[in-house]
C-alpha cells in the first residue's frame, strides 16, 4: 500500500513538473532579455535561410546577441507572422511586402528614420514610408525576366540578340515548338500553377499589364484597375502554355521543382524566374545564363528591361522591448555594414543590396540583367506589391488555369473579370 | 476504495482538467470574443461589434461552400456508413483471415490527412491526365476525389466500432429469431440493426461531424480549386483568415457560426438515432 502511495506521488510531481516546465521555458525566455537585448527575425525567403542561420551564429559569437532566424515557407509567411506576432517573445524583426503588406503591420512598426541602417541607403526610395514615419527598408533588390540557356538557343540557331519585342521573341518560341522533336527540348518550362510556382504568373506575370496601365495614367497605386493591356497579358500566357514541357490542361499539377528540374536538365531554354534562381540553376553554367526582360506586345518595348524591384522591406517590431529594439537595429546595421555581413548577403545569398557597402554580384543573372539597365533600357518597376490581397492573386490564378485547360474567349473573359472586378471587391473588402 | 479515489481524486483531474482549460476553454472563449473584434494578432483587438458577422453572412463563397460541406457531409456518411456495416457483417462471418483483413482496412486510418490528400491528388491526377483533364479543374472531380479519399480513410475506422457492436448481440436474440423462421434480411432488419443502434449512433455522429470538419485533405487535394469551388466551410474560414488584410474578424465569426452548425446537426442527429436505440 505504501509503495502505491509513493508511486502515485511521484506519477503525480512527474506530471506536475512537465506542467510547470512547459511555463517555465517562457518564463525563461523573458529572463533571457538581459541589458544587450536579443534578436528574433522571421525570414521571407526559404532559399537564403541557411545563409541567414551561418549569419546569425557568427553574429552570436561576435557580440553575444542572441539571434534567432525563423523562415516561414514558402507563401507562408503572412499565416507565419500573424501567429508568431501573438505569442510574448514575438520576432523583432519580421518583412513586409509593399504598401498592401504595411497597411495591415504599420501598427507594429518601429520609426527607422535617424537610425543606422537608414544612413547607409544608397537612395531613398528604398525606404517603405508610411506617412512620414520611415515604417520599412528594402534589404535587397530583385530582378526577374525571362531567365534562358544560351546554349540551347544557339543550338536552335538563334542568339538573344533575335529578341528585341514580343514578336520576334514569339517568332522564335513558336520555331523551337516545331522542331521541338529535332532538337529534343521546348521553349518553355511548365508553367506550374501549383501553389509553389503559381505566383511566377498570377503576381510576377500580371505585374507587367500593370505596370504599363499606371505608366499610361500616371498612377502608382488604384482602386479600379482597368485591364487595358489583358490582351497583351494573353498573348503571353498563350505562348507560355502552349509551348511548354507539358501540356496546358497539366499546369495545375507542376511545381516550382518541376520547372526548375525542366531547366536544369536542358529540356527548356526559357524559364520565366529571377535572380533568387540562381544557386538553384548554376548547374547549368554561368556561361550559358541569360536573361530576357518579359515582351508583351506593348509599343516601344524595345527599350523596355527586366523587372526591377524589392518586395522584401525589414521592419522591426515597435511592441518588442527597449533592448531588444535596439538589439535589433545594431544586427541589421551588422549585416549590412560588417564585412561578414556584406559577404553573406551578396555572396551566399547573392543579393543586391541598396546600401553603400554593396559588392559587385557574382550571381550573373545579376550581371546579366544590369546590362540592361548600363544599355540604357527602362527597368520594369515591381508594382505588384499594390494588389489589393492574396485573394486577388488566387483568383487570377484560378482563372488562368482554368483558362490553360481549355483556351476559349469565354474562358478568358473570366480571367479579366477576376482581373478587373476582383480587383475593385477586393480593393473595397479592404479595411 | 471510493473513499480513496475522493481523496485522490484532485491528482487524476487537475492536470487534464488544467490542459483542458488551456487548450479549449480558454481559445474557445477567445474566439467568440475576437468574432466581434478587428485585429491582426489575436493579443491585439478592438472591438466592432455584429458588422464581422454581417460580412460572413454576405459572402456568397461561403454560403457556396456551407451547400457543397452539406453535401458532402450527406453523401460521405452514407457511403462510409453502409461499406462499413458490410464489411463488419462479411467479417465477423467464421472464416479464415479476418483478422488480417480488419487491420488491413483499418489501415488508412492511422496516416494522416494531409499526406493522404496528397498521394491521393498523385493518383487521380495520374488518372485524369489520360483523359487531359486534372483535380483542380472540376468541382465535381474534387467532391468525388474527396468522397473516396474519406471513405477509403474512415471505413475501416467505423467497421471495428460496428464490429465490436456486432459481437455484442447476444447469440440466443439470433438463435431465437432462426427458429422462429426469420429469413436473413428479416433477422438484419428486424433484429441486428436495432440491436446495433448505439453503434450506428456512435459512427453516423463521427462520420457526420467528421464529413463537416473535413480540411487537411481538403486543403491537400484540391486546395478549394477551381476558383474556391471545391471549398468546404473549415478551409474557407481558413482563407477569410488570412487571404485580406482586416479580415481575420470575419474569418472568426465564420468560425462560431460554423461552430453553431455543426453542433446543432450533431445533436439532431444523436436525438434522432438514440430515439431509435432498444433495451437489450
Amino acid at each position: 500500500m505504501k509503495k502505491k502511495r509513493v508511486l502515485s506521488i511521484v506519477l503525480a510531481a512527474a506530471m506536475i513538473t512537465g506542467m510547470a516546465a512547459g511555463c517555465g521555458s517562457d518564463g525563461g525566455g523573458n529572463s533571457g532579455k538581459d541589458a544587450k537585448g536579443k534578436v528574433y527575425y522571421l525570414n521571407f525567403k526559404p532559399e537564403a535561410d541557411e545563409y541567414w542561420q551561418e549569419l546569425a551564429e557568427t553574429y552570436t559569437e561576435e557580440t553575444g546577441v542572441p539571434v534567432t532566424v525563423l523562415t516561414a515557407a514558402s507563401g507562408e509567411y503572412e499565416k507565419t507572422l500573424k501567429s508568431e506576432m501573438a505569442k510574448t517573445d514575438a520576432p523583432t524583426l519580421f518583412q513586409v511586402n509593399g504598401p498592401v503588406g504595411l497597411a495591415s503591420w504599420k501598427d507594429y512598426c518601429y520609426d527607422l528614420s535617424g537610425s543606422d541602417i537608414a544612413g547607409v541607403l544608397t537612395d531613398d526610395s528604398f525606404a517603405l514610408m508610411d506617412g512620414d514615419k520611415m515604417a520599412g527598408i528594402a534589404y535587397v533588390i530583385e530582378n526577374y525576366g525571362i531567365i534562358y540557356n544560351k546554349a540551347l538557343l544557339e543550338k536552335a540557331g538563334y542568339s538573344a540578340d533575335d529578341i528585341t519585342d514580343f514578336d520576334s521573341f514569339k517568332k522564335v518560341v513558336e520555331d523551337i515548338t516545331a522542331r521541338k522533336d529535332e532538337l529534343g527540348f521546348s521553349a518553355f518550362t511548365s508553367a506550374g500553377m501549383d501553389g509553389s510556382s503559381d505566383w511566377r504568373f498570377k503576381t510576377h506575370l500580371a505585374n507587367l499589364p500593370i505596370y504599363y496601365e499606371y505608366k499610361d495614367e500616371g498612377i502608382d497605386n488604384t482602386d479600379a484597375i482597368k485591364g487595358t493591356y489583358l490582351d497583351n497579358y494573353r498573348q503571353i500566357w498563350d505562348l507560355y502554355i502552349n509551348n511548354a514541357t507539358c501540356e496546358p490542361t497539366e499546369i495545375s499539377t507542376k511545381t516550382a521543382d518541376d520547372a526548375t528540374a525542366d531547366f536544369v536538365t536542358e529540356e527548356a531554354v526559357f524559364y520565366q524566374n529571377g535572380t533568387w534562381e540562381y544557386n538553384n540553376i548554376a548547374d547549368i553554367g554561368d556561361e550559358n545564363l541569360g536573361i530576357l526582360p518579359i515582351y508583351i506586345g506593348v509599343d516601344g518595348e524595345e527599350n523596355q528591361g527586366v523587372c526591377t524591384g524589392t518586395e522584401n522591406y525589414w521592419c522591426v517590431n515597435s511592441k518588442a522591448s527597449e533592448d531588444d529594439i535596439q538589439a535589433t537595429l545594431d544586427f541589421m546595421n551588422w549585416c549590412v555594414t560588417s564585412d561578414e555581413g556584406v559577404e553573406a548577403m551578396c555572396r551566399d545569398m547573392g543579393f543586391v543590396i541598396p546600401f553603400s557597402s554593396n559588392l559587385e554580384s557574382e550571381n550573373t543573372l545579376v550581371n546579366e540583367a544590369n546590362k540592361y539597365m548600363e544599355e540604357g533600357k527602362t527597368p520594369v518597376t515591381w508594382v505588384f506589391s499594390t494588389m489589393p490581397s492574396e485573394e486577388w492573386k488566387n483568383g487570377v490564378g484560378s482563372a488562368l488555369t482554368a483558362y490553360a485547360a481549355d483556351q476559349t474567349d469565354a474562358n478568358w473573359d473570366k480571367v479579366v473579370s477576376a482581373f478587373v472586378d476582383g480587383w475593385a471587391a477586393e480593393a473595397a473588402a479592404a479595411k | 476504495m471510493e473513499k480513496t479515489i475522493r481523496r485522490y481524486m484532485p491528482i487524476f483531474v487537475l492536470p487534464t482538467f488544467c490542459a483542458f482549460i488551456l487548450g479549449f476553454i480558454i481559445p474557445f472563449i477567445m474566439g467568440i470574443w475576437l468574432s466581434f473584434c478587428e485585429f491582426t494578432t489575436v493579443t491585439d483587438a478592438k472591438f466592432v461589434g455584429l458588422s464581422n458577422y454581417v460580412e460572413a453572412i454576405k459572402d456568397t463563397v461561403f454560403r457556396h461552400s456551407f451547400w457543397y460541406t452539406v453535401l458532402f457531409a450527406a453523401v460521405s456518411l452514407i457511403v462510409i456508413n453502409v461499406a462499413a456495416f458490410a464489411l463488419a457483417m462479411a467479417l465477423t462471418q467464421k472464416m479464415k483471415g479476418t483478422n488480417i483483413f480488419r487491420t488491413i482496412f483499418f489501415m488508412p486510418n492511422l496516416i494522416g490527412g494531409i499526406v493522404l490528400g496528397y498521394i491521393w491528388q498523385l493518383i487521380f491526377n495520374g488518372i485524369l491526365e489520360k483523359y487531359n483533364t486534372a483535380l483542380g479543374l472540376n468541382e465535381w472531380y474534387g467532391f468525388w476525389g474527396l468522397i473516396i479519399l474519406v471513405s477509403w480513410q474512415q471505413i475501416g475506422y467505423m467497421m471495428i466500432i460496428y464490429i465490436a457492436g456486432l459481437q455484442s448481440i447476444p447469440g440466443d436474440v439470433m438463435e431465437a429469431a432462426q427458429i422462429d423462421g426469420a429469413s436473413g434480411i428479416q433477422r438484419l432488419f428486424r433484429v441486428t440493426i436495432p440491436m446495433m443502434m448505439p453503434s450506428i449512433t456512435i459512427c453516423m455522429f463521427l462520420s457526420i461531424t467528421n464529413g463537416f470538419k473535413l480540411f487537411d485533405q481538403n486543403l491537400s487535394l484540391t486546395a478549394g480549386e477551381p476558383a474556391k469551388m471545391s471549398e468546404m466551410m473549415a478551409l474557407n474560414i481558413f482563407n477569410t483568415f488570412y487571404g485580406r488584410t482586416g479580415w481575420e474578424g470575419v474569418g472568426q465569426a465564420k468560425a462560431v457560426i460554423f461552430f453553431v452548425i455543426v453542433v446543432g446537426i450533431g445533436l439532431i442527429q444523436l436525438r434522432a438515432t438514440r430515439s431509435k436505440e432498444v433495451q437489450q
